[in-house]
């Protein structure tokens, strides 16, 4: 699950990083009210920065400078409402600019190559950590943690003194990398990256200018499978970026992800979810959405997974792609046939059905006049021949 | 002699007396495998599948009392990584962990201990072994298999038993067929499976069935390059149609930062020399283009 920068920063603080402080507007008031209270605590400009949980958002305009309150709500007004990559922008974040010095970029992710977890820092900052990896790899330094230790001292400072920091920074960076370590483990996150990570100047109250490490910008991604142990994560799903099935789909345990096609497709298990896209695709259609019913799937997950696929206007044809092992045919065939009998749209569907009681599940369906066919092949070359209009 | 399990298993059911437990525990009796144990914390003493196979309180107990030298775990996610762990700890050889949603941190210290024991783990998120004709661990359907030369190796379930159908259905038997788990942190890698079918002189032909999502494939094609020139191989690799970013199903299907695609992995194995098809049905006609007799 991918949080937003806000949500991201507050998981950062609670593990004690560095973090300037940041208000979360959704209004050019209140946008203006956020930049007043920096520019009143003295703040030369403020930053202003889309909340979405896409990447590029910079290069899309939605990050923005802002030297007085007025020029604040103007620019934020702008930024509201702006589309980033087909999402809608609802929010902002609102902070004092940082005076940067320099920036560097520190992320830890889940490694499969060395099942362990990785570090990776670079002196190149504040620009995509991809776009570093393709250009220039060598910039990258990475260091594993212990698998049962987990991030020790000298590992960190060995990356610290890697991409070039020295006294009186690297002992900071150590601890900030070992924050960013706890907050992988405390949180059963899969990615955080700070980029930047950044030397910022700043002015002490007797005008004296002094140095610090801070995060200025946060991105955290969850691991799914440990939401539930922890209170409160689920609490930053931002439903405002989610297509409304997504929830729907959840509720009822399917994995259900919506494309831009017109053959919806329901089948059980995804690696054989995918492949069926695939050969939809191989044979000249378009996939309307990825959905995998799981194991055991019976009745209401079936026709539940019919609503979510009929919700979609641009499902012109579907096919339904079961090998049964766990799941029973013959409980799919049943929840197909109730699903059919409740449709409010009709759609034409190719039906295949093999494994645990097909021959029964292939029985009902032939009762149930359905379209069947024999191979997955078969069942991809028929549905986009439905979706092209054809009656078979 | 085929791979991972076989006359020679020995096998403790970590969660014998669960609803999934139960169940495929007749299943693996069923197809001849040789279920010693079972077991379930408060119940030692007792028995399970129709008073046909005794429960431990703990593996330890279990492994001592009969040979038990394999363990499968149907134990939920929040215990699996612990059932890891005491069987580890038991001395088991070989652990294959159906469990599906565990999580990513947790599979780190549990892969370590595995290693540091040298004991194998398969999964977790797999559908288990089978050496057909011999024996049978975990939810992959007995009527799929025929006992034969193909080893078969895939990171997915449905789709590893529509694979495994077609070849049946084609006439070209299997030696073993092993799904490794569709989660980022696995035990077993294709790497390491390939190595084992390498060894296996009952093996001559291997099928491997991959998808989106970190670089196992292209560290396998690296190898297949290398050391099993002369093998015939075919491949299948799902999610070409994957959109980037998002999480197909599986925990570890994701393509992150423009990598692990279909599209890299179907040219590194390309390059490789491994056949890779359109659909999984063509499994069989590539092997045999590749010059697989059986």
């Amino acid at each position: 699950m991918k949080i937003q920068e806000a949500d991201a920063k507050s998981l950062l603080l609670a593990q004690g990083l560095p973090v300037p402080p940041w208000k979360v507007a959704r209004t050019p008031a209140e946008i203006e009210a956020a930049a007043r209270s920096y520019f009143v605590e003295g703040a030369g400009r403020v930053v202003i920065k889309a909340q979405v949980l896409v990447g590029g958002r910079g290069k899309a305009g939605g990050v923005k400078l802002a030297a007085s309150p007025a020029e604040a709500a103007d620019i934020g007004s702008r930024i509201l409402g702006m589309d980033i990559k087909g999402i809608k922008v609802r929010k902002v974040l609102v902070g004092a600019a940082a005076d940067i010095v320099k920036e560097y970029y520190l992320g830890a992710i889940i490694d499969r190559a060395s099942r362990r977890i990785t570090l990776m820092a670079s002196a190149e900052g504040g620009v995509e950590i991809e776009e570093v990896a393709r250009q220039n790899p060598g910039a990258i330094h990475r260091v594993s943690a212990d698998p049962l230790l987990g991030l020790l001292a000298f590992q960190a400072r060995a990356l610290g003194l890697a991409i070039g920091l020295r006294d009186p920074l690297l002992s900071p960076f150590v601890t900030i990398a070992q924050g960013l370590f706890a907050t992988m483990k405390a949180n059963d996150a899969d990615l955080v990256e700070i980029n930047p990570l950044a030397i910022v100047s700043e002015k002490a109250a007797d005008g004296s200018a002094t140095q610090r490490l801070v995060c200025l910008d946060a991105k955290i991604t969850l691991d799914d499978s440990g939401l539930a142990r922890h209170k409160g994560l689920e609490a930053l799903r931002d439903l405002d970026e989610e297509d409304p099935t997504d929830a729907e789909a959840r509720r009822l345990g399917i994995n259900f992800i919506h494309l831009d096609g017109t053959i919806g497709c329901m089948v059980n298990g995804a690696g054989l979810a995918m492949t069926t896209m695939d050969l939809v695709k191989h044979y000249g259609g378009e996939p309307a959405n990825f959905l995998d019913v799981g194991g055991g799937a019976r009745h209401e997950t079936v026709c539940g997974a019919m609503e979510l696929i009929l919700a979609d206007p641009h499902v012109n044809a579907i096919l339904v792609n079961i090998f049964g092992g766990i799941t029973r045919g013959d409980e799919v065939a049943e929840g197909l046939i109730e699903a059919r009998a409740e449709q409010k749209r009709a759609v034409p569907m190719v039906v295949r059905i093999v494994g645990t009681n097909a021959d029964e599940a292939a029985r009902l369906l032939k009762e149930a006049n359905f379209e069947t066919a024999a191979s997955l092949d078969e069942a991809a070359e028929k549905a986009v021949a439905l979706s092209k209009g054809a009656s078979l | 002699m085929s791979i991972l399990v076989g006359a020679d298993t020995r096998l403790v059911v970590q969660g014998i007396t669960g609803r999934e437990g139960e169940f495929h525990t007749r299943a693996s009796i069923a197809y001849g495998t040789k279920v010693v144990a079972g077991t379930r914390p408060g119940k030692g003493g007792q028995t399970a599948i129709d008073g046909t196979i005794p429960i431990f309180d703990t593996v330890a107990e279990a492994a001592k009392q009969t040979g038990a030298n394999t363990s499968v775990i149907y134990i939920p996610a929040a215990g699996a990584p612990d059932a890891i762990f005491e069987a580890v700890d038991a001395g088991i050889a070989t652990i294959i962990c159906i469990t599906e949603g565990i999580p990513a941190l947790d599979m780190i210290p549990a892969v370590e201990a595995v290693r540091r024991a040298g004991a194998r783990l398969i999964g977790p998120n797999c559908p288990g072994v089978t050496s057909p004709g011999r024996a049978k661990v975990g939810i992959i359907p007995a009527s799929i298999h025929k006992p034969g030369r193909v080893g078969v190796v895939s990171r997915s379930g449905t789709l590893t038993y529509e694979a495994v159908q077609a070849m049946t259905d084609a006439g070209l038997g299997q030696s073993t067929c092993v799904g490794i788990g569709g989660d980022p942190i696995i035990g077993t890698t294709f790497l390491d499976v390939l190595k084992l079918f390498r060894d296996d002189p009952e093996t001559d032909a291997i099928v491997m069935i991959g998808e989106i999502g970190g670089s196992a494939e292209e560290e396998a094609a690296a190898f297949a390059a290398e050391h099993l020139k002369g093998v015939p191989m075919a491949a299948f690799i799902a999610g070409r149609t994957a959109p980037p970013g998002r999480r197909m199903g599986h925990a570890g299907a994701i393509i992150s930062g423009g990598s692990g695609t279909a599209a890299e992995k179907m040219a590194a194995l390309e390059a490789a020399g491994v056949r890779v098809a359109d659909s999984p049905t063509q499994l069989p006609r590539l092997l045999l283009e590749a010059g697989y007799r059986p």
